[in-house]
């Protein structure tokens, strides 16, 4: 059984702060994902939980186990870099067998567990190349595999797949969430790519400038995000805000001529007079009458559409609300031309409502 | 059609002209030694001659002289030999395992006055060596180190040292800290990470130090000709001058022993050239 735990970790580098106190409990087995934008201190948690980084404060525990003072190798943990620091002077097999050797492990049981990774990577051809000789994905590969052969109790990844081009990504990412339920472990994959975040997780930690801003499944975080944020950093393309002013008649006002009832689930939380976000996604908005299932209570909109971005299966629109240029999407895509006046319906039981000042969401 | 062909002859002449200029600049270099080379093959008459004779006779009375006895303008050529060998070879292990150490140190450790300490190492470099050579040997005088092995291996080791530390610096800078991060998870101390996968990344780098290092010490004349007396700890460059008397050179006798001087360290540079390139063009280390 290894649980993961962190409680109150804190790094510092002198007087700046990169992570701040933070506290997470990973379930054995889980996949965990750490996201957020370059510089929040993803991979400074990562490097910590690792043992590549001292611990400034708190207790990080793998297994039960504190492990603040334990150095890396006696965490038995496995981790794939970015840049997957294979050892240059190796072949993939050496690359591969060099921790049970350096274990001091049977010959022939390092080449049992060499082969076997090699199996399951689809590794079997290169194994005499050096890393030179390999692609980019060949060496993302060998890297896993590395990790693969040592069996540990964690895995940790540290944004494997951002060296490799979109199709490329796409397939290794199936990869790993298969070899995640072949082997079962629990992983920590560091990544700023909400995609790959929302498509690997089973739960995803949201994070920013050092703190957790939300923890929860990919689903929960798409869902009920629960500041702006959260709101806009998951999911694509990003939720649309917009400014208003809550009225005395329970609306939003977005524009002199343009009010909009406050959905139920905010109702309770809002006063007369707060300045608010209405927060929606493109999902959300839709041309009146495309055959799709609208559910809940309606708001109609007139929206003049500016630009079409064709994608096959859906085309996203993007129109003028109240000065704020939203994006909408059109399933079942007909032909439009931008300056076209459409009639839209608005979700509203999907909208959420946040506090304009703190950008916290406004719900029950 | 034409214009390809002026295109490709302009080429032509560029490479030609290209290729005339690096000749001219290797002539400069290597005339002298090749001048050195043959007169240590031909009679004193020969050698002093004006104009200079291009194609000479050829003979061994230099090396048969060199070898023989004292009273033949002999001179003791093994010892000579044996001495740079110990001084260069020892100074030479000690400056690269202390220069090695500092390189890695400076590459992938942070501490208080780093950039400091740097730039006092580069600037020691820059003083020149016979400048030393005065106080040098008195403190040597004083501590009874002239005239011993010990002495010049100490002052190579000092002047090697920071020239080593620069160099390793650049080759570990290079290597990325994961591999070493790699290597830990993947179960080494950090001095098995070291010599399990930076060090045999680096070697080429480490190689070409050694070499540089080597070839120091194996010439250095200055110091050296202060600090060592007699037969026990002469080296060769030194062991040049017992062919000076006081009215007369014997330049075929020099000669020959500057032969018999430059040819391990060109047969040492012939054998790691491989990595010498390699370390020279570093930079091929991909993760
Ligand atoms: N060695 C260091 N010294 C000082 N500050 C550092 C050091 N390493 C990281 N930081 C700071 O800590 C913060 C978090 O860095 P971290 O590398 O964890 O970001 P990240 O979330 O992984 O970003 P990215 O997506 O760009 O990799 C950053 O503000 C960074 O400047
Ligand atoms: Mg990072």
């Amino acid at each position: 059984m290894t649980e993961v735990t962190l409680s109150n970790v804190v790094k510092r580098y002198g007087k700046q702060q990169a992570v701040h106190g933070i506290d997470l409990d990973i379930q054995d087995g889980e996949f965990l994902v750490l996201v957020g934008p370059s510089g929040c201190g993803k991979s400074t948690t990562l490097r910590m939980i690792a043992g590549l980084e001292d611990i400034s404060d708190g207790e990080i525990s793998i297994g039960n186990r504190v492990v603040n003072d334990l150095p890396p190798r006696e965490r038995n943990i496995s981790m794939v870099f970015q840049n997957y620091a294979l050892y240059p002077h190796m072949t993939v097999r050496e690359n591969l067998g060099f921790t049970l050797q350096i274990a001091k492990q049977p010959e022939a049981q390092i080449t049992r567990a060499v082969n076997e990774a090699a199996g399951i990577l689809g590794l079997d051809e290169l194994m005499d190349r050096k890393p030179a000789e390999l692609s980019g994905g060949q060496r993302q590969r060998v890297a896993m595999g590395r990790a693969i052969v040592r069996q540990p109790d964690v895995f940790l990844f540290d944004e494997p797949l951002s060296n490799l081009d979109a199709k490329l990504r796409t397939q290794m990412r199936v990869e790993i969430k298969k070899l995640h339920q072949r082997v079962g472990n629990t992983i920590i994959y560091v990544t700023h790519d909400q995609v790959e975040a929302m498509t690997l997780a089973d739960r995803i930690v949201l994070m920013r400038d050092g703190h957790i801003v939300q923890v929860g499944t990919p689903l929960e975080l798409f869902n009920t995000p629960v500041n702006t944020f959260a709101a806009t950093f998951i999911g694509s393309p990003p939720m649309n805000l917009a400014d208003g002013v809550v009225s005395d008649a329970g609306t939003i006002v977005l524009r002199d001529s343009l009010t909009i009832p406050v959905p139920k689930s905010a109702r309770a939380h809002v006063k007369p007079g707060q300045k608010v976000q209405l927060g929606f996604r493109a999902d959300n908005l839709m041309p009146v009458g495309h055959a799709v299932e609208e559910k809940g209570e309606l708001v109609d909109l007139e929206l003049t559409v500016a630009l079409t971005e064709p994608l096959g299966t859906e085309t996203l629109l993007f129109a003028d609300l109240a000065g704020l240029e939203v994006q909408a999407k059109m399933l079942n895509p007909r032909p439009v031309q931008p300056g076209e006046k459409l009639a839209f319906h608005l979700m509203l039981d999907k909208t959420h409502v946040f506090d304009a000042a703190s950008g916290v969401a406004l719900r029950g | 059609m034409d214009r390809n062909q002026t295109h490709r002859n302009r080429r032509r002449i560029y490479k030609a002209l290209h290729f005339f200029g690096l000749f001219l600049i290797m002539e400069v270099i290597c005339i002298p030694g090749l001048w050195i080379v043959l007169n240590s093959f031909r009679p004193t008459v020969e050698i002093m001659a004006k104009p200079p004779v291009w194609n000479p006779t050829f003979t061994l009375d230099h090396y048969r002289a060199m070898f023989g006895g004292a009273g033949e303008g002999g001179v003791p050529v093994f010892l000579y030999f044996r001495n740079s060998l110990i001084v260069s070879v020892t100074s030479t292990a000690i400056a690269i395992l202390i220069g090695m150490g500092g390189g890695y140190a400076f590459a992938r450790y942070r501490f208080a006055f780093k950039n400091s300490y740097f730039v006092g190492l580069m600037l020691f470099r820059a003083v020149p060596g016979v400048a030393l050579s005065l106080p040098l040997f008195i403190v040597f005088a004083r501590v009874g180190l002239i005239d011993t092995h010990f002495g010049l291996i100490l002052v190579y080791v000092a002047m090697n040292v920071p020239f080593t530390i620069w160099l390793t610096d650049g080759f570990f800078r290079q290597i990325p800290k994961e591999l070493h991060e790699a290597a830990e998870i993947d179960g080494c101390t950090r001095w098995q990470a070291f010599w399990r996968v930076e060090f045999p990344v680096a070697r080429s780098g480490v190689a070409s130090a050694a070499i540089f290092a080597f070839l120091t010490s194996w010439n250095e004349f200055a110091l050296a000709s202060q600090l060592t007396r007699s037969v026990g700890s002469k080296t060769m460059p030194v062991g040049l001058l017992d062919f000076t008397a006081e009215f007369t050179i014997n330049w075929g006798g020099m000669c020959a022993l500057a032969v018999l001087m430059i040819l391990p360290a060109l047969i040492l540079t012939f054998i790691v050239q491989k990595h010498l390139i390699a370390g020279l063009t570093f930079g091929g280390v991909k993760g």
